[in-house]
């Protein structure tokens, strides 16, 4: 037990300590406290920047009203009546005096009609406001052309009552379901990267520590188990220390800002009431997957002999994580799918597909607990296999690194 | 016996590594253990190490098997550099030396005390990396005997060093032995063996061809070397009895003969040929017998 200690230890201090390792994560820090606090940067370099527009008002009586309609879409376009014609107008907006010159007319019809002109189109934000404030301004004003009352015309626009209602007992209101889609999103990343990230990590330590063939010193004096496990939960506390670090700063630059951010994407992402539960699993689900794939990527590790070939070496459990996410992610749309359902029952798949099922719909309890049952009996199996060929793994050298080398290394941990 | 290895047999499915191999070393005695390329050294070590379980045979060290518990008394030099490029040399050899059993004050008083004796005492905030192949090797012989093992294996120790620094290691060596440990020495300088082990295995195939103490090897091995400087030419005695093997050299001419009396024949031979400048016999070196038995040269 104390050499498993000094191996935990020792693989936690010295990634802890690494350039590398405290770079990413300032800047993921970073990153987080940006993120919490973008409201208040937007605002910050938005704060006087009014768009001004010149107008040549050919009716006389379009300007006053487009403005009202502007202001009321919360548009920052302050439109500003311009005496010259319609060239000079033009050459104003080429000399950056104004950002576009924007020409009223009627149509035969009294209706108004617009040109817009400006150094470049490509910002479209502006011409669109513009056109939408306008067409408020022609509905209404068709609508007094054909005698229309306000009270008939708000009546054409009025929206069809449509309510949703879930039968079933403590199915998920809409909105509830909206709350939980945006956790759940933010949630399963978290679970992909660090899933990726740290098993990556372990891969690359156990065949750092083969291809420096300090690894036979290592295992002569513990027992490979328990060198790969003492690893996999070093490496696991580090994950640890680093979600923790990310997400206190997350927290609290959230928890200063929570003024600004009421009503906006925060409420939206469903970050207002966090159901205790989600997040309880969210974290069994984490840990869990990490078990999973770390274990999976210290075996596959222990087979390569040199660290380029790693990559190589890992691709396919990759890719089973990212096809878990792929799923979890047309899952969002479509929870009760039978595809959906189906897939999270399969080990390398449950961490993110059984998280998502459970944080989106109301599964009866034994959903989630046969999932973590299944995943901590895949956990033990591939720890049982994976240990045997680690054995063998970390003995073997070659050029050769391909699955064929599973049965090799099997086979040199054989008694017989 | 301190160290006994009885019928050891190590098979990798059809391929038998090592194939009844029965040792004994007596305590606080260096063995030679020598080999061709893959003749089943490195398996061996690792069986005795407990790296791998043997097929067939059992290992024990004064009558216990060998295991993780008995770590701390085993100190293992491989032959191919085993060290984190990364980290520093002291952080290193603390580490490693912690995973046998050793604490942390102990491990810089004693790794303070080989730094000097290896003449590299700037070198423990060095990172690995850093160190030219010799040092590390020092570094790596370090980490081996740092916790004073009873039972030391040095996988070809002396690889990669100048001759200064071979003594300088060698001294090490011997002291630890004087002092009581066990060593099994694996080497191609065959010189070294010869300096240092009093007994010794010649394994080809798997197979111990040669085993016993130096001297008994080389007296039944019969053959004795025969070298003659003359100023003609002596090409003649390629063909005469009890001429095993015949080497021109720049001077005059080197033989393998199969005995003493061959010797004898031969001397009366060149004797009415002409005058002599040299004539000697020789005990066999170990290089001659390895090559012999182990059929794979070495020069």
């Amino acid at each position: 037990m104390n050499n498993f200690m000094t191996i935990l230890l020792h693989t936690y201090l010295s990634k802890l300590k690494t350039k590398s390792f405290i770079v990413t994560t300032l800047i993921t820090v970073a990153i987080v406290a940006g993120l919490a606090n973008l409201s208040g940067i937007i605002e910050y370099f938005n704060k006087d920047d009014q768009e001004r527009i010149a107008v040549i008002d050919e009716t006389g009586v379009l300007l006053a009203p487009l403005q009202e309609q502007l202001d009321a879409l919360n548009s920052n376009i302050s439109l500003i009546a311009y005496k010259g014609s319609e060239a000079e107008g033009e050459s104003a907006v080429k000399d950056e005096e104004y950002k576009g010159l924007l020409l009223l007319t009627f149509t035969e019809e009294e209706l108004p009609e617009a040109s817009y002109k400006a150094r470049s189109i490509a910002d479209s934000a502006i011409p669109s406001e513009l056109q939408g404030g306008l067409q408020q301004l022609k509905t209404q004003m068709a609508a007094t052309q054909i005698n229309l009352s306000p009270e008939q015309l708000s009546k054409l626009y009025e929206p069809v009552p449509f309510d949703k209602t879930a039968l079933e007992e403590n199915a998920k209101t809409e909105e509830e379901l909206n709350q939980a889609r945006g956790l759940v999103y933010v949630l399963l990343f978290i679970i992909y990267f660090a899933v990726i990230l740290y098993a990556n990590m372990i891969a690359m330590e156990v065949a750092t520590e083969k291809s420096s063939r300090v690894m036979e010193i290592l295992i002569s004096s513990v027992s490979p188990i328990k060198q790969m496990f003492a690893k996999i939960l070093g490496i696991g506390l580090l994950s640890l220390t680093q979600m923790a670090l990310i997400l206190l700063v997350g927290y609290f630059s959230v928890k200063q800002n929570l003024d600004t951010m009421e009503g906006g994407f925060f409420e939206f992402f469903g970050f207002g009431n966090i159901p205790a539960s989600t997040i309880a699993y969210a974290l069994i689900f984490f840990i869990l997957g990490y078990f999973l794939y770390a274990t999976l990527a210290a075996f596959l590790g222990s087979l390569v002999s040199r660290i380029e070939d790693i990559q190589q070496m890992i691709t396919p459990m990759t890719m089973m994580v990212v096809a878990g996410f792929m799923i979890a992610m047309f899952g969002l749309g479509q929870p009760e799918a039978s595809f959906v359902t189906i897939t999270s029952y399969i080990p390398f798949f449950t961490p993110m597909l059984m998280f998502m099922r459970v944080g989106m719909l109301s599964l009866p309890v034994w959903e989630p607990i046969l999932g973590i049952a299944i995943l901590l009996v895949s956990i033990i199996l591939l720890a049982v296999f994976g240990a045997r060929v680690y054995r063998g793994g970390v003995l073997m050298y070659g050029k050769s690194n391909s699955f064929k080398d599973i049965k090799k290394a099997l086979q040199l941990t054989n008694n017989e | 016996m301190a160290l006994e290895l009885e019928h050891v047999t190590k098979r990798f499915g059809k391929f038998t590594a090592v194939d009844d191999l029965s040792l004994s070393i007596p305590e606080s005695e260096m063995f030679g253990f020598l080999g061709a390329n893959g003749a089943g050294k490195t398996t061996t070590f690792r069986m005795i190490l407990g790296l791998l379980d043997p097929s067939g045979g059992k290992i024990t060290w004064n009558g216990n098997p060998i295991d993780y518990s008995t770590s701390p008394l085993i100190g293992y030099l491989p032959e191919e550099r085993g060290l984190y490029p990364k980290l520093k040399v002291k952080d290193q050899v603390i580490y490693l030396a912690k995973l046998r059993g050793m604490a942390k004050q102990n491990c810089l008083k004693e790794l303070t005390y080989w730094l000097e004796r290896f003449k590299v005492p700037e070198y423990a905030n060095k990172k690995i990396e850093e160190l030219s192949k010799g040092n590390q090797q020092k570094i790596q012989f370090i980490t081996a005997v740092i916790h004073k093992p009873k039972l030391l294996i040095l996988d070809e120790p002396f690889s990669g060093l100048d001759p200064v620094n071979v003594e300088l290691l060698k001294d090490a060596v011997l002291d630890l032995k004087d002092s009581g440990t066990t060593i099994v020495f694996s080497s191609h300088r065959m010189e070294h063996v010869e300096e240092l082990c009093e007994h010794l295995c010649i394994m080809q195939k798997g197979r111990p061809v040669v085993h016993g103490s130096l001297k008994e090897i080389k007296r039944s091995f019969g053959r004795k070397n025969l070298i003659i400087h003359a100023d003609y030419d002596l090409s003649f005695l390629k063909d005469s009895r009890g001429v095993v093997k015949a080497r021109q050299t720049a001077e005059g001419i080197q033989l393998q003969i199969s005995g003493e009396d061959a010797a004898e024949s031969i001397f009366r031979e060149v004797a009415e040929k002409g005058f002599v400048r040299k004539f000697v016999l020789e005990e066999p070196s170990l290089n001659d017998i390895f090559i012999e038995k182990a059929g794979a040269s070495y020069e």
